[in-house]
C-alpha cells in the first residue's frame, strides 16, 4: 500500500510538473492516465522496492550532495588529464568487494562509480565489482570504501553499513 | 527585510541572464574538453572516462545555466527531470558499453601510458 501511494504521489507530481495546466479536462486526462498506469503496474507486479524506490528518498537525498562533491573533484582530475601537454595516465583494473546487500544498493554503488569520471564499473558478479580506473594511484580498493559505505547506508538503511 | 528581499530579487533579475549564458558557455567548453580527451586517450576504456566528463559536468552545467534563464518554474521542473534522466541513464549506458567490451574480450591497456610521443593519437 505504501508503494502504491508512493507511485501515485510521484506520478501525480510528474504530471502536474510537466503540464502546468489546471483545467478540468487536462486534470481528468491526468487522473485517467494515472489510474491506467497504476493498474498496469499492479498487474505487472512491479509495485515493490525496486519499482517504487521512493521509500529511501531521504537516505538518497543525504547521499546526493556528497556524490556531487566527489563528481566535481573527479571531473577536475580527468579534465587536467585531458588537457595535459604530455599524456600521463596509468589505467588499471581493480577488483572490489562491496558491502551492499540489496540489488538496488549495488546498482547505486556501481552507478556512482561510473558517474565519477575516471572510474567505470566493468562487471558485477555477486558482491564483486570489476572497476576500470584512469589513474592507478587513485583507484585502489580503499578509495571506494567510503562511497561503498555511504551508498549502502543510503539504500539499505543504517544497519547494513556496519 | 522586505526591502532586502526586493533588492535581492532585482539583483537576481539583472544577473541571471549573464550568469546563465556564462554557465552554458562553460558547459559547452567542458563538452569540448571531453571530446579532446576522447581523441587523445589511447584505448577504448580510457576514452570512456573522457566521455563521462561530457555526460556529467558538461550536461549538468548547461542545465543549471538554462535553469537560471528559464522564464518560469515549469521549465525548471522539466530541466530537473532531464537532469535526473541523464543522471540515471548515462552511467547505465557507460556500464553497458564497458561490460559489452569486456565480455567480447577487449583487453584494456594497463600501466603507465605517455611520456613518449604517440604515433597515431598524437595527430589528434
Amino acid at each position: 500500500m505504501a508503494y502504491f501511494l508512493g507511485l501515485l504521489i510521484a506520478l501525480a507530481a510528474f504530471w502536474l510538473g510537466m503540464s502546468g495546466h489546471f483545467e478540468p479536462l487536462l486534470l481528468g486526462l491526468g487522473a485517467a492516465s494515472l489510474a491506467v498506469t497504476l493498474i498496469l503496474a499492479y498487474r505487472l507486479d512491479i509495485l515493490d522496492r525496486e519499482g517504487v524506490p521512493y521509500v529511501r528518498v531521504v537516505g538518497f537525498a543525504l547521499y546526493f550532495p556528497w556524490l556531487m562533491k566527489e563528481i566535481v573533484k573527479a571531473n577536475w582530475t580527468v579534465i587536467r588529464a585531458c588537457l595535459r601537454a604530455d599524456l600521463d595516465i596509468a589505467p588499471t583494473l581493480v577488483k572490489l568487494k562491496t558491502v551492499c546487500k540489496s540489488d538496488l544498493a549495488k546498482v547505486t554503488f556501481a552507478n556512482s562509480i561510473t558517474l565519477t569520471p575516471g572510474t567505470v564499473t566493468v562487471e558485477i558478479d555477486g558482491d564483486k565489482l570489476l572497476v576500470h580506473g584512469l589513474y592507478e594511484q587513485d583507484s585502489q580498493p580503499e578509495a571506494f570504501a567510503e562511497m561503498d559505505k555511504r551508498s549502502a547506508r543510503a539504500i539499505d538503511g543504517k544497519g547494513a553499513a556496519a | 527585510m522586505a526591502d532586502l528581499l526586493a533588492n535581492l530579487q532585482q539583483f537576481f533579475e539583472i544577473v541571471r541572464y549573464p550568469a546563465g549564458s556564462a554557465l552554458c558557455l562553460a558547459g559547452a567548453i567542458l563538452c569540448v574538453i571531453g571530446t579532446i580527451g576522447v581523441m587523445r586517450f589511447p584505448d577504448f576504456y580510457t576514452r570512456m572516462h573522457a566521455a563521462s566528463i561530457t555526460d556529467t559536468s558538461g550536461a549538468s552545467v548547461i542545465l543549471i545555466g538554462m535553469a537560471l534563464m528559464a522564464p518560469d518554474w515549469l521549465v525548471v521542473v522539466k530541466l530537473v527531470v532531464i537532469f535526473w534522466l541523464v543522471f540515471l541513464t548515462s552511467p547505465t549506458a557507460s556500464h553497458a558499453v564497458a561490460s559489452a567490451a569486456h565480455t567480447a574480450g577487449l583487453q584494456p591497456l594497463i600501466g603507465r601510458v605517455g611520456q613518449k610521443p604517440d604515433d597515431d593519437e598524437g595527430a589528434a
